[in-house]
């Protein structure tokens, strides 16, 4: 897979697949210029942070909290160790872009882990990268190597007596490590558990120490903003949703894949982008940022522009920009059947409300999809997802409920078909050809 | 236990992190034992955290908490696919179905030749390539359609 379409990108702009991810190609494209100008000028910090703060750039990873005001907060004046922690841990159903960012940009990532590094006075960083893309960690493994041949990582770099050493950190498969205080549970080899907050990880950390997560993305915009002006960025996306973005597009669409377009772009552009809806069929429904996000259905997602404003105000998140596309095909109950397992089994385990709900959720819904839901099967879901719902020490118990809470709402008939008829609305051959698996042999 | 290549990488996992904070390579360093060994048994684990300097009972937590540890023999060849919902509705559960048929044994089971163990996977970050699934914890395949599952099964002998 690779970026497949954009329009007026920066993330992806003079990528060419596999041939273009090196430190020199880079620099050709300009990379690394944003860094050396702060070191050469010894920018104030409060400058760089001001620039990021002015281009309006969100968090990328899915809570879309604005990057700058999050750096304010590092006591950049507290003597010791601190630290920028880049959160790869890309793990939410439909992300997959901050695979392709790493595979093919990996040096926009370093670079602005160490322009971060710089503006909070931090001299260490991690980049925790997903474990099932293995091939992607030897990857950047191998452009910090060059990054730091080069000069451009370790001690006293380019003569500016700034430290600054990179190491990457490979996860190996637990999705409760994208939320950012499990990850740091998980750096110092323990089990990923989240932290209870606050302290929150600017006063207290990776080994206790300050700490700014950010995700792949979100670094990775960092040289831009910081070479073309933090106003710049923010044109090019919209009022309060500065610069592009990359969206993960999947599910039933012609050309699955990333494309990079600003905030604000039209979904229906962005539908089309992706070669449209496969075999002409309807659009049934949309999550339009990531598994957690609330489903919105499709005539209400036609509507909508692709930015946290427009998304939030459709009833859902924008999330970490991953567009899963549902069409006539999909029974909804087997959808939302899958996406409670994963939350079931993704739970860490800590706090009852989760680790016990997220059960329940799965064994009702599950029970309604296989022809055995009872009739109060759906107000029972609703008590439980309620009593999941703020109670819990991480976003995993929300993240598990709104699923259920969104697809009962919006597609209740088909759960009572399901409850009632103890099948599927839509035919089992007709979910077969939505799949498309088959039509390769049948 | 471990080969000196493997202990040599143990070491450059280590020196990634602060010198008094060693159990950070844990992840690492059980990855690596695995790659080795297959699998972890228990005396594996005990080894690492012995190596590590922390308790065993700490390095077990980790190997049982992350889900790519096998604590149980695998076959030659571990096959994890993605079933969730992006990769269902582009065939990952009947990729699951095709695979289960083609070698007669259900997830969680190993081929009688003891060849490839079948596991259902959750979400690997690459959707876009729907149907996905890893060969052994490290080599992503992409589009899984029946054409390409027989010509990887064909490859993994």
């Amino acid at each position: 897979m690779a970026i497949l379409g954009a329009i007026n990108p920066m993330l992806s702009l003079g990528l060419d697949g596999d041939n273009a991810w090196r430190l020199a190609d880079y620099v050709k494209r300009g990379g690394y210029s944003a860094l050396k100008r702060i070191l050469a000028e010894k920018m104030p910090q409060e400058q760089v942070i001001n620039e990021v703060k002015k281009s309006v750039l969100r968090g990328r990873g899915g809570a879309g909290f604005p990057t700058g005001l999050k750096w304010s907060f590092m006591p950049r004046s507290f003597p010791g160790e601190k630290y920028v922690v880049c959160n790869s841990d890309e793990g939410e159903p439909g992300t997959f872009k901050d695979r392709d960012i790493l595979r093919y940009n990996p040096h926009s990532v370093i670079e602005g882990m160490a322009i971060a590094a710089y503006a909070m006075s931090a001299t260490r960083g991690y980049n925790y990268i997903h474990g099932e893309v293995w091939e992607i960690y030897t990857r950047f493994e191998e452009a910090l190597d060059e990054a730091r041949a080069a000069g451009l990582l370790g001690e006293n770099i380019l003569g500016s007596g700034f430290n600054f050493d990179l190491f990457a950190h490979h996860g190996y498969g637990a999705y409760i490590c994208g939320e950012e205080t499990a990850l740091l549970e998980s750096i110092e080899g323990k089990k990923g558990q989240p932290r209870f907050k606050p302290p929150f990880p600017a006063s207290f950390g990776l080994y206790g120490k300050p700490t700014t997560i950010n995700n792949t993305e979100t670094f990775g915009s960092i040289p831009f903003i910081m070479s073309l002006g933090g106003e710049h960025f923010l044109e090019a996306g919209k009022e309060n949703n500065g610069g592009t973005k990359l969206f993960s597009v999947s599910g039933h669409v012609n050309k699955p894949g990333n494309y990079e377009i600003p905030l604000g772009t039209p979904f229906s552009t962005l539908l089309e982008m992706a070669g449209g809806m496969r075999g002409g069929r309807k659009l049934k429904g949309c999550i339009p940022g990531g598994s957690s996000s609330p489903v919105v259905p499709g005539e209400i997602m036609m509507g909508c522009t692709m930015d946290y404003d427009s998304i939030a105000k459709a009833g859902s998140m924008l999330g970490s920009g991953a567009v899963i596309i549902m069409d006539e095909s999909t029974c909804m109950v087997k959808a939302l059947e899958r996406l409670s397992f994963f939350y079931y089994e993704e739970s860490c385990g800590q706090c009852t409300p989760c680790r016990e709900g997220t059960n329940w959720l799965y064994k009702v819904v599950h029970r309604i999809e296989n022809g055995q839901g009872r009739p109060d099967d759906l107000d029972l879901l609703a008590s439980v997802t309620a009593n999941i719902m703020g109670r819990t020490i991480c976003a995993l118990g929300d993240a598990a409920s709104m699923p259920v809470q969104s697809f009962i709402k919006h597609y209740r008939d088909e759960f009572a078909y399901h409850i009632e008829h103890k099948k599927c609305l839509v035919p089992l051959e007709v979910q077969r050809a939505g799949s498309g698996f088959f039509k390769a042999t049948v | 236990m471990l080969t000196p290549d493997s202990l040599k990488r143990i070491d450059r996992e280590i020196a990634k992190y602060p010198a008094d904070q060693k159990q950070s390579a844990v992840m690492a360093a059980l990855a690596i034992a695995q790659e080795e060994l297959g699998w972890l048994s228990s005396e594996a684990i005990e080894f690492i955290a012995g190596y590590l300097g922390m308790p065993p009972i700490a390095a077990y937590e980790v190997a049982s908490f992350y889900n790519m540890y096998d604590l149980k023999p695998v076959g030659k060849y571990k096959l994890t696919v993605c079933t969730n919902l992006p990769c269902m509705l582009t065939g990952g559960v009947d990729a699951g179905e095709y695979l289960k048929k083609k070698l007669g044994i259900g997830y969680n089971e190993t081929t009688t030749d003891g060849r490839i163990t079948l596991k259902e996977g959750e979400c690997m970050g690459a959707c876009g390539d729907a149907p996905v699934m890893i060969v052994n914890n490290r080599r992503m395949c992409s589009w899984m359609n029946p054409e390409q599952i027989d010509k990887l099964l064909a490859e993994l002998e």
